[in-house]
């Protein structure tokens, strides 16, 4: 087998933009918090260096995601690419989300949860009704009932994005298995309260999100878990980064991330 | 491995078209609600990287979660109603002779995926992606990059197990097979007929296939 160009092989000024080793999370780091409760819908711009700490506040939880470059729109979160460079079905610690460029838009350095979906999609008005019901705004004011795709069509409005920015997305806590013949199943009582990951952002990245139940959980009541988001100021990844060496796809991949920012 | 093979009552000798499209180059064409449309795989196990738009809104087009959801199987076969990001039929899979095809795999390959999944000086090797782009702006239909949503692969064997791992596998089609559909809308179809030299995904060795297109009454007939 040939040897293949990596880190070692870059100008030593391009080395140089990368720190020696990835943080570790401390109080002092922390930059914002905020609670979402469950069902309802977020966006913001995390920029490269900072960490998204999600955190559940009760069991079950779901967490909808679709992540953009802030700079250049049309980039996006790429479910095939994510999951054939790095030969797996699902996410988890120490995996990498990609772009359709080749980018690594967030990274997982930690994780207590030990698989996220990618393929379960999201839920819509149609499902939500068909499940639980339908309780409107002028009965229930804000305890009215929300999907997952109108949640991020709202969100993507603010950006300037919207319908044909829809990809298939990430289920942050959720766990959907695919058996022999190719069937899909929702695995129930997955993740439990307390549970977190933490998405480092390798690139400034428009965050899209929904605590909808995941479209596939038989649960029949309506009861989406909130989470707690806290941002904090981790830097990028470093030359000894779990993610970084977790394979050499990865290591090709932040190669391309950092000469994007150099 | 459950596979279904279903053969086509249609004559060749009745299509409106029939033409074959080399391998490394993109594709697009129209066809109309109650038309069917057959790929051949000519010579066996090439990928052939598949988005549908609605005809006449392309905003609205092929949705890879809405399709694998409302059968409720990853897998693309006899029976499967390609379905849109509306959450509408597109197209019916109506015969098959290969038996399985790719849906979570298509991701079209690219040039920037090149460089992560091989190497880093395999950016210059002709890739899906590119088809597309070249595709997207020299046709009329005004599509943009954001158009550009993951794909289908026909004649591709991309596995996955039930613990996790996602596989490349030998294809398991051949020479000669073919998958026919029926178009439920106009639709605006988009194809890159791989070139990818870096996995199976065409055996290794990129060859030509052939479509073929019938009008409704005729399909109708054999129906």
């Amino acid at each position: 087998m040939s040897s293949v160009l990596g880190f070692s092989d870059l100008p030593p000024l391009a080395r140089a933009a990368v720190p020696d080793r990835s943080a570790t999370f401390s109080d002092e780091l922390v930059l914002w918090h905020e609670r979402m409760p469950g069902g309802l819908h977020w966006s913001g711009l995390l920029r490269r260096g900072n960490t998204l700490r999600i955190k559940t506040l009760g069991a079950n939880a779901n967490v909808s995601a679709l992540f953009y470059n802030f700079e250049e729109r049309s980039e996006r979160y790429n479910m095939p690419d994510t999951l054939k460079a790095q030969s797996t079905a699902y996410l988890r610690k120490g995996l990498v989300c990609y772009s359709d460029m080749g980018r690594v838009l967030c990274s997982i350095p930690e994780s207590s949860c030990a698989w996220h979906d990618t393929i379960g999609g999201m839920n819509d008005a149609a499902v939500v009704a068909g499940k639980y019901g339908i309780q409107r705004y002028q009965e229930h004011r804000n305890a009215m009932y929300r999907n997952a795709r109108d949640g991020f069509l709202t969100q993507l409005g603010k950006w300037g994005l919207g319908k044909r920015d829809m990809v298939p997305n990430v289920n942050f806590f959720s766990k959907v298995i695919v058996d022999e013949e190719g069937d899909l199943r929702f695995v129930p009582e997955h993740s439990v309260h307390g549970d977190f990951v933490d998405l480092r952002f390798e690139m400034n990245t428009i965050v899209v999100l929904s605590t909808a139940q995941q479209r596939l959980d038989p649960n029949p009541r309506y009861e989406p878990t909130a989470v707690e988001l806290t941002c904090w100021r981790s830097g990028i990844a470093g030359k000894d980064d779990l993610c970084r060496n977790s394979m050499p796809e990865n290591g090709r991949g932040f190669i391309n991330t950092e000469r994007y920012y150099l | 491995m459950n596979v279904r093979i279903v053969e086509s009552t249609l004559d060749p000798a009745d299509a409106i078209l029939d033409t074959e499209h080399p391998p490394g180059t993109p594709w697009m064409h129209e066809i109309k609600a109650g038309q069917v449309f057959r790929i051949i795989d000519l010579e066996g196990n090439q990928a052939v990287d598949t988005i549908f738009y609605n005809a006449r809104d392309t905003q609205e087009r092929y949705s890879l979660i809405d399709t694998i959801l409302a059968q409720g199987n990853l897998y693309l076969g006899v029976g499967t109603r390609i379905m849109s990001s509306e959450g509408r039929p597109m197209l019916t899979i109506v015969a098959d002779t290969c038996g399985r095809h790719d849906t979570v795999g298509g991701g079209a390959c690219s040039s920037e995926s090149n460089t992560v999944r091989y190497a880093l000086e395999k950016r210059f090797m002709h890739s899906c992606r590119d088809n597309y782009m070249l595709a997207i702006n020299t046709h009329p239909a005004e599509l943009h990059k954001r158009d550009v949503v993951s794909n289908i692969n026909f004649f591709m064997n991309v596995p996955m197990t039930p613990a996790g791992r996602l596989t490349f596998e030998d294809g398991i089609s051949g020479p000669g097979k073919y998958i026919e559909m029926r178009a439920e809308m106009d639709i605006l179809i988009l194809i890159s007929n791989c070139p990818q030299l870096n996995n199976p995904a065409n055996g290794y060795n990129p060859t030509p296939v052939r479509y073929l297109v019938w009008d409704a009454p005729k399909a109708a007939g054999a129906a």
